[in-house]
């Protein structure tokens, strides 16, 4: 999957706000990368652009071998956002049969197919409930199989942990990281936390504030599997500094930017 | 710019019609009693301007006076009811229940007891219609607090009375509003049904009743013409006095209707 | 259960302590009834105006008309022809009211033409609208349910309006990732998504509807309806002052009624979701 010369512009004239600037990123199948940075620099956006959720002002995005576009209308990638954004007038399984209610496969082949990804998120023998009957941690996992039901090659998440609580959060890294192993789909993940980048990842890419570049991309070459073991690990920390380090100082927006941020 | 874009299509979807509406006639040989020329209301129009307005004036009379008993009686209760939970509690399903009772039934009695051609009958008929609507309405704005804002309350040791005053009235502000604007409409469309089950000459729907009689069709759509008109001008009077009373709330509508 | 139990419960308290007072203020002002004379003379209060909570009873069981059949007979059979009225008025205005959202929420161009109308619509007096629709349909059952229909769609179009823009924007995100079509797009998120606003809207729309019926009646000189029987039963009032009431009281029973089986479809409908505020 490729990023060549990517511009985002939003806007024209006078609120014109340039969200991405010369985006260049390539990631090998089957990778973690995680794209990091300051809040506003645009990384939701260049998930959103691989998505083809919103069309670049400059540049090209290769999906799979195809455009982003045709990658989407083939059903290349699932998607998990911060919040579950599950409906709430359908039970568990029916939830996680959403998407392939538009393919072509019939009813039972897709409760079976539900039911799979559910037991992968180990979440079986939820299959009857609503999402409301169940936590925060339990209701991002279904949103998790939803997204794997149709096995795609691509999942892109979007700060998917972002409103849980630590705890719940560790665990459900570690969730994510054995499901990745089991279907070998490549993952590109935005998040706010550093140790989280770190400890999920083998490619960081690390973006400067608005407008947003890639400033770095760190290959984590941690030991996988990665366990409990892995956040003791001496080089864990050296890579997370590293992070920070290149984060620091490029946090700022630049005046221009700013400027309009406040008038804006 | 923008506002043109905006407006533009609903003026030119009402000068449109307008034009086909006047040409269809003219060319179908329409019957005058079903849809009369444009033209021809309009001219029936400035022909009895003077009766129109003294009419419509008395019908609105008759709707802003129901409203103001109908009103103050649902928000007397309302405020009444809302201290004690019980109480509301019982009487809100009753008032919904009643709320789907055709009011419209009442008029013959209204008349009956305080007389055909005394503009409170009819007055009387646009309370009952209002009383329900506000009343829920404003129940519920009192009722339906932020539990946070209450609780921060007790922290400052309020009284009830604070606790009201401070929270729950103008909690209840964009409710009641909510509920006038309803009411806005509702009233002058009550007051003249009511006047259909008899009344003084002098009112918008004894008048149309009469010049639909006499066939006199032109005159009887000039009249239901003010009637909707007034019934939009009350209507904007209370958005008018809403954006004045609660504009921090009002600012935050856009076009969000009731 | 119980909160139903509770509503009915708590309902029939306040009709008892309404017929109280109503006997209450004859008590004190009305006519001489027996050996008590009440202290004050309230016109309002008079057998005439207000008849006693017994006769109206009563009235039900008499004779409408000399030799005819029970009040009480007649007024269902008037109920029931203009229930069927009402009924049709509500279908017709619902789907009506569902059409124009669904339209309006695919065409910004269409809701910012025509919204305003539908608006301006409902400041129009229906009954003076009502005899021109009467004459264009040539009377009958039809031209009542279309009057109907005219009350009933507003409710409906804006709350269709609304719900059908609730969902989650994130939600249509999920949809577009999908690449699934606009037609699935109304039917999986739209449209359920809407439904608590549509059935809130539904209740507003079936009294609607009764009163549409019963005004609808008036124009087209209808007879067998309960707009007719209200006509009649005020027309001779002074030979039978109960009937008027008894009318009223059965028209009212229709009105609450439909809200009520609204209010128990939406029950149905709505099991399993989020349990949501009263009402």
């Amino acid at each position: 999957m490729s990023v060549r010369g990517v511009d985002k512009v939003f806007g024209t004239g006078r609120e014109r706000t340039e969200a991405l600037r010369r985006i260049d990123l390539e990631i090998p199948q089957g990778a973690f990368v995680s794209l990091i940075g300051p809040s506003g620099c645009g990384k939701s956006t260049l998930l959103r652009l691989i998505g083809d959720l919103t069309q670049p002002s400059v540049g090209t995005i290769e999906v799979n071998g195809k455009t982003a576009h045709r990658a989407r209308l083939d059903r290349d990638y699932g998607m998990v956002f911060q919040s579950p954004v599950l409906f709430d007038w359908r039970t568990v399984q029916r939830n996680v049969e959403l998407p392939l209610e538009m393919t072509a496969l019939g009813r039972t082949q897709r409760a079976a197919r539900a039911a799979a990804m559910l037991a992968l998120v180990e979440l079986a023998g939820f299959e009857r409930r609503y999402p409301w009957q169940l936590s925060g941690g339990m209701q991002q996992r279904v949103a998790i199989a939803r997204a794997l039901s149709f096995e795609p090659a691509l999942i892109l998440m979007d700060e998917p942990f972002g409103a849980l609580d630590e705890m719940t959060r560790e665990r459900l890294n570690l969730e994510l990281l054995r499901i990745w192993k089991q279907t070998g789909t490549t993952i590109v993940f935005v998040t706010h936390s550093i140790p989280e980048a770190v400890f999920l990842s083998t490619q960081v890419a690390v973006m400067s504030a608005r407008p947003g570049r890639i400033l770095e991309v760190i290959s984590v070459d941690l030991p996988q599997p990665r366990n409990d073991l892995t956040r003791e690990d001496a080089r864990y920390f050296g890579f997370i500094t590293r992070v920070r380090e290149r984060l620091r100082g490029h946090d700022v927006a630049p005046p221009r930017a700013a400027e309009v941020a406040a008038s804006g | 710019m923008r506002r043109l874009r905006y407006y533009g299509p609903a003026v030119a979807i009402f000068v449109g019609v307008l034009a086909v509406w006047e040409i269809a006639v003219r060319a179908f040989g329409i019957q005058q009693f079903l849809l009369p020329r444009p033209s021809a209301i309009a001219a029936a129009f400035t022909e009895h301007f003077d009766e129109l307005v003294t009419v419509g004036g008395n019908t609105l009379v008759e709707a802003v006076g129901g409203l103001l008993i109908g009103g103050v009686a649902a928000l007397a209760v309302a405020l009444a009811t809302a201290r004690w939970t019980a109480a509301s509690r019982a009487l809100l399903p009753f008032a919904i229940a009643a709320n789907s009772v055709p009011i419209i039934a009442f008029a013959p009695i209204m008349n009956n007891w305080f007389g055909v051609l005394n503009p409170l009958s009819k007055m009387m008929v646009v309370a009952v219609l209002v009383f329900f609507p506000i009343m829920i309405n404003t129940l519920r704005g009192l009722t339906l607090v932020d539990r946070s804002s209450l609780e921060l309350m007790r922290s400052y040791a309020a009284t009830e009375l604070a606790v009201f005053t401070k929270v729950r009235i103008p909690n209840a502000l964009p409710y009641v509003f909510t509920a006038l604007k309803v009411s806005a409409t509702l009233s002058l469309i009550g007051a003249i049904v009511a006047e259909y089950f008899g009344g003084a000459r002098s009112v918008l729907g004894q008048f149309i009743i009469t010049e639909a009689a006499f066939f006199r069709f032109a005159n009887a759509w000039a009249a239901i013409v003010v009637a909707s008109a007034v019934s939009i001008a009350f209507f904007l009077i209370i958005v008018a006095i809403e954006r004045v009373a609660i504009p921090w709330h009002a600012s935050s509508r856009s076009a969000e209707s009731s | 259960m119980f909160r139903a139990a509770r509503g009915v419960l708590s309902f029939a308290a306040v009709i008892a302590a309404l017929g109280v007072l109503w006997e209450g203020i004859k008590l004190l002002g009305g006519d001489p009834n027996g050996a008590w004379t009440p202290p004050f003379q309230w016109t309002v209060a008079s057998d005439l105006n207000m008849p006693h909570v017994w006769d109206i009873a009563a009235s039900f069981v008499e004779p409408a008309q000399r030799n005819g059949p029970p009040l009480g007979l007649v007024l269902g059979d008037a109920a029931l022809f203009t229930f069927r009225e009402a009924f049709g008025g509500f279908v017709f205005g619902a789907l009506l009211g569902l059409a124009l959202a669904i339209v309006f929420v695919h065409s910004r161009l269409l809701e910012r033409a025509l919204v305003p109308y539908v608006v301006a619509s409902q400041t129009v007096p229906i009954i003076a609208i009502a005899p021109v629709v009467v004459i264009w349909l040539q009377g009958g059952w039809l031209a009542v349910a279309v009057i109907s229909a005219y009350l009933t769609f507003f409710p409906v179009t804006i709350a269709g309006l609304r719900g059908l823009r609730s969902p989650d924007p994130r939600a249509l995100e999920l949809m577009r990732s999908y690449a699934a079509s606009p037609r699935s797009v109304l039917f999986k998120v739209r449209l359920p998504a809407a439904a608590p606003y549509l059935l809130a809207a539904l209740k507003v729309a079936a009294t609607a509807s009764v009163v549409g019926a019963i005004i609808g009646e008036l124009p087209s000189g209808i007879r067998e309806g309960l707009g007719g029987a209200i006509l009649n039963f005020n027309q001779y009032y002074v030979s039978g002052p109960p009937k008027l009431w008894a009318a009223i009281i059965v028209a009212a029973i229709v009105g609450i009624g439909f809200f009520v089986l609204v209010r128990a479809a939406e029950a149905f409908l709505m099991r399993g979701r989020v349990p949501a505020a009263e009402t």
